[in-house]
């Protein structure tokens, strides 16, 4: 610590700060250097948030102190640290969709002539930043229009139109696709060169590898471990992060399957109409064996969501048949096929996998209250004791079964609907997305989940956004583009190179 | 634990409290500007209303209908619908038991005559609670204008029926009801004697706690609210969004439609035009200051009833209206104050919202 000469851009010192029982952060310290990017990493729940709001003046702490360029901020606000030139970018989005560019990033700081906002200089004044900082957006265009990277490049416009020096950003990239991602990592660089000091709140550990100078690790509340990026291994951060030994090595080990067997899952012909289109599932046929997982490769928005709900009963398929263990369940409702045998970890936990004002006792049952109930009276009792099974069994955190589902990270959040899925008796479980927005402890416990369902002679069906994700845990891969299988092969066959053309469009063909 | 009850008490007790105090301060100023002293006003419309039995009677009857309303409107909230029929099923309540007491011979016995009226209530209300739940089921149809104009036609509907074939000549009510009568609370307790108090108040009680049972111990009351809190998750999970739609406005209509006996078979023992008097839209701010919550909805109704009869009782001090003002001020402070009715508010208005931009993808969400 305390590189001589320079004086650091923030020192944090002996943080704490509790929400009533929680100690989010417990002694946590944090010294960023001028001019670099400095990751802050740690799983879910770790309090690196905490510690940036903290930072940010949006909470106060309950101890320990702030330096910000040498000078003690402590206990400051929102506002002060904005004026001093702390500047916050938000994991969600604050814009007013209805604005454009130029109006959201000068909202509350409105250069005005004669009282009157002028709108002009306003533009103008957008322009010469996006110019100076590298950030390509349209000044005019509204923000209802933009893609999700381009909203951002809209957040950080307005953290810099307001003077920041010190960027905060948490979980950039957790909404964005990997061109995109490549296209913030250039901004960032420029803004750095730029004079500018970043900190960078993540848990994929590429990212980290990819821009960091250097990272400091949380656990728990606390900071564990301070290294020079370059000087350390994803592998040596992951350790950190979870406090044991991580594999994060794709697995090639396949078990010798055997041949054919009677389809756990097939579907046929499906066509399933979108929100947009016609047909956001264009005559989709596949199975899926028992002890099998396929795994469908795409980006998102060519039609998985729609075919993994239509699957599940969700959506209404225009045509084709879905069949579960041989028996045709497409006539069938959710809770029927549920019954026949289908468990579904669906792609969004906070719309649809969790009831978010629910205890985790009662999100725990969802989807199976009709056998948690006895003449339509709820059996408390039964409840809780598979609530205690559950929490204890899958180490969901904090293990308190009266809590509300929304209180927890998303990565025991992300627990509690694997854990509900996977304690009920089923013979093919739909997997979508199933560790987005999970830390590195979580992925890797889930991973180990899936495998032990595959291997008890379920059929998994698999879809990700992650491609390693993809590769390392199906049999079989399957390529969506446009709502059609373009392309299905074997693990063996398979690798990101020869997804890519696929996934793109690049290359189509009727799938065999 | 101890945390979890400081949150209790911040989100669910404070915020009737805070609108409480923010009321009386109100009222404080209100009565000086009339050149009275507060003290002496309050003093007063306690003593009218929880100081002697005749008040605390009236009390008591007032509060048992705003109950009826006030579950009707907690139970479509619950859902995540906001039922403003309250006011039209709470007349066709009446209108049921009335009927269901004409039709009994004289002389049936209460034991029988008695469940029939209160059944027909039920009905009656349920089934204007139906409309709307069926509309909103079917075809996407918002509840919140369907239930404001169904309260026009069944009003309407009901004064034909009254006027045109039912009433005693130069009245708008129909004739007593032959069997189905329940005793007034003065006949059993002599302190009461002359107030409307009668014994729909056990009746409605026992709603009140069969609903908080229903609400929160049976696999449709869990079904019901989960519909109501994350639409999405309940039909992941299984559950029917549209059936549950339909039933709870049914439910709600029905609970509307019991406070029907209050008046009916408790107090006058007849159908009037216009008994309602705008307790079915009281019942709203009766739910939202209640929590939604059967407990809170009793306690809210008591409170109602005290303000609407400690009116009266300090209207030749004050003008009785300053109770309306009370009332109002209430009900917008703890609709600002209440994070579960901003809620409801801000995601009804999305779903206006939603249902403009793409109205096929919603209707289809709505018709499964």
């Amino acid at each position: 610590m305390g590189n001589a000469g320079a004086v650091p851009a923030v020192r944090m010192t002996a943080i704490e700060k509790r929400f009533g029982a929680v100690r989010a952060n417990r002694g946590a310290n944090l010294e960023v250097r001028q001019g670099e990017i400095h990751a802050l990493v740690g799983e879910n729940g770790a309090g690196k948030s905490t510690l940036m709001r903290v930072l940010s003046g949006m909470y106060p702490c309950d101890a320990g102190t702030i330096e910000v360029g040498g000078r003690d901020v402590t206990g400051w606000t929102t506002a002060q640290a904005i004026g001093a030139g702390v500047g916050m970018v938000h994991q969600h989005f604050m814009l007013v969709p209805t604005l454009t560019v130029a109006e959201n990033v000068v909202l509350g700081r409105e250069p005005v002539s004669v009282g009157i906002f002028d709108r002009a200089r306003a533009v103008r004044e957008v322009e010469a930043l996006c110019e100076q900082s590298g950030l390509r957006v349209s000044p005019e265009r509204l923000v209802a229009d933009l893609s999700v990277g381009e909203a951002q490049r809209v957040e950080i416009l307005k953290t810099l139109y307001r003077g920041a020096r010190v960027l905060l950003l948490d979980e950039p990239t957790a909404v964005l696709s990997p061109p995109e991602v490549k296209e913030l990592w250039n901004v960032l660089r420029r803004v750095r060169d730029g004079g500018a000091t970043i900190v960078l709140i993540t848990h994929k550990l590429d990212e980290v590898m990819d821009v960091s100078a250097n990272v400091t690790v949380m656990r728990q509340g606390e900071t564990v471990a301070r290294m020079a990026t370059r000087e350390t291994t994803p592998e040596g951060i992951a350790k950190a992060m979870v406090g044991r030994d991580v594999d994060l090595t794709v697995r090639e080990e396949r078990r010798a399957k055997s041949e054919e067997t009677s389809a756990a899952l097939e579907v046929r012909n499906l066509v399933v109409r979108g929100a947009r289109v016609e047909r956001a599932v264009n005559d989709v046929s596949f199975t899926v064996a028992p002890g099998e997982v396929l795994g469908i490769a795409g980006v998102e928005g060519n039609g998985q969501t729609e075919l993994l709900e239509a699957i599940a009963g969700l959506r209404v398929a225009t045509s084709g048949s879905v069949l579960l263990g041989g028996r045709d369940i497409t006539a069938l409702g959710v809770r029927a096929r549920g019954d026949g045998g289908l468990s579904h970890i669906p792609e969004d936990r906070h719309r649809r996998g969790l009831i978010l004002e629910y205890s985790l006792a009662d999100n725990l049952v969802l989807g199976q209250q009709h056998a948690y109930a006895r003449h339509g009276i709820l059996d408390r009792a039964a409840i809780a004791t598979h609530a205690r099974e559950q929490i204890a069994a899958y180490d969901i955190r904090p293990g308190d079964a009266t809590l509300t589902a929304g209180a927890l990270s998303g990565g025991n959040q992300q627990k509690v609907v694997v854990a509900r899925e996977m304690s009920r008796a089923f013979s093919a479980l739909l997997a979508a997305q199933p560790t987005r927005g999970v830390d590195v402890g979580a992925i890797e416990f889930i991973h180990g989940e899936l495998r032990k369902a595959r291997d008890a002679g379920n059929a998994i069906l698999l879809v990700s956004a992650e491609l390693r994700e993809v590769l390392s845990l199906s049999d079989r891969i399957a390529v969506m583009y446009g709502g059609r299988f373009v392309t299905v092969m074997p693990r063996g066959a398979a690798s990101e190179e020869a997804l890519g053309p696929w996934m793109t469009g690049a290359k189509r063909e009727a799938a065999a | 634990m101890n945390e979890r009850l400081r949150v209790t008490l911040e989100e669910g007790v404070l915020p009737p409290l805070v609108a409480l105090v923010v009321a009386l301060v109100a009222g404080d100023i209100l009565i000086l500007t009339y050149g009275q002293a507060p003290g002496t006003v309050w003093r007063m419309l306690l003593e009218g209303t929880w100081g002697n039995a005749y008040g605390f009677g009236q009390v008591l009857y007032k509060a048992t209908t705003l109950t009826c309303t006030g579950l009707a409107v907690a139970v479509s909230l619950r859902a995540g619908l906001f039922n403003i029929g309250a006011e039209g099923q709470l007349a066709a309540g009446g209108f049921g038991a009335a009927l269901a007491g004409l039709a009994l011979p004289a002389g049936t016995p209460s034991f029988i005559a008695v469940p029939v009226c209160v059944i027909a209530a039920l009905v009656a209300g349920g089934a204007v609670g139906m409309v709307p739940g069926v509309l909103r089921a079917r075809f996407g149809a918002h509840e919140v204008i369907v239930t404001i104009m169904l309260n026009f036609i069944v009003l309407a509907l009901l004064n034909y029926f009254v006027s045109a074939k039912l009433h005693v000549p130069e009245t708008l009510h129909t004739p007593e009801v032959h069997a189905g009568t329940l005793p007034r609370l003065a006949g059993s307790f002599s302190g009461f004697h002359g107030s409307a108090a009668n014994w729909s108040i056990v009746i409605v009680a026992a709603a009140a706690a069969a609903v908080g049972w229903f609400l929160f111990r049976t696999k449709a009351g869990y079904e019901l609210r989960a519909v109501g809190l994350q639409p999405q998750a309940a039909e992941y999970g299984g559950v029917r969004v549209g059936s549950t739609w339909r039933n709870a406005l049914t439910l709600s209509g029905a609970l509307a439609g019991l406070g029907g006996i209050n008046f009916v078979l408790g107090y006058k023992g007849y159908y009037e035009d216009g008994f309602t008097g705008g307790a079915g839209f009281l019942g709203i701010a009766v739910a939202l200051v209640g929590r939604n919550n059967p407990l809170g909805v009793v306690l809210a109704a008591l409170f109602f009833a005290t303000l609407s009869q400690g009116g009266l009782a300090i209207n030749a001090m004050v003008p009785k209206q300053i109770v309306e003002v009370l009332q109002g001020i209430v009900i917008l402070a703890v609709a600002t104050a209440v994070p579960e009715v901003r809620r409801i508010l801000l995601s009804s208005a999305s779903r206006v919202a939603a249902r403009l931009s793409t109205p096929r993808t919603s209707n289809e969400a709505a018709r499964r």
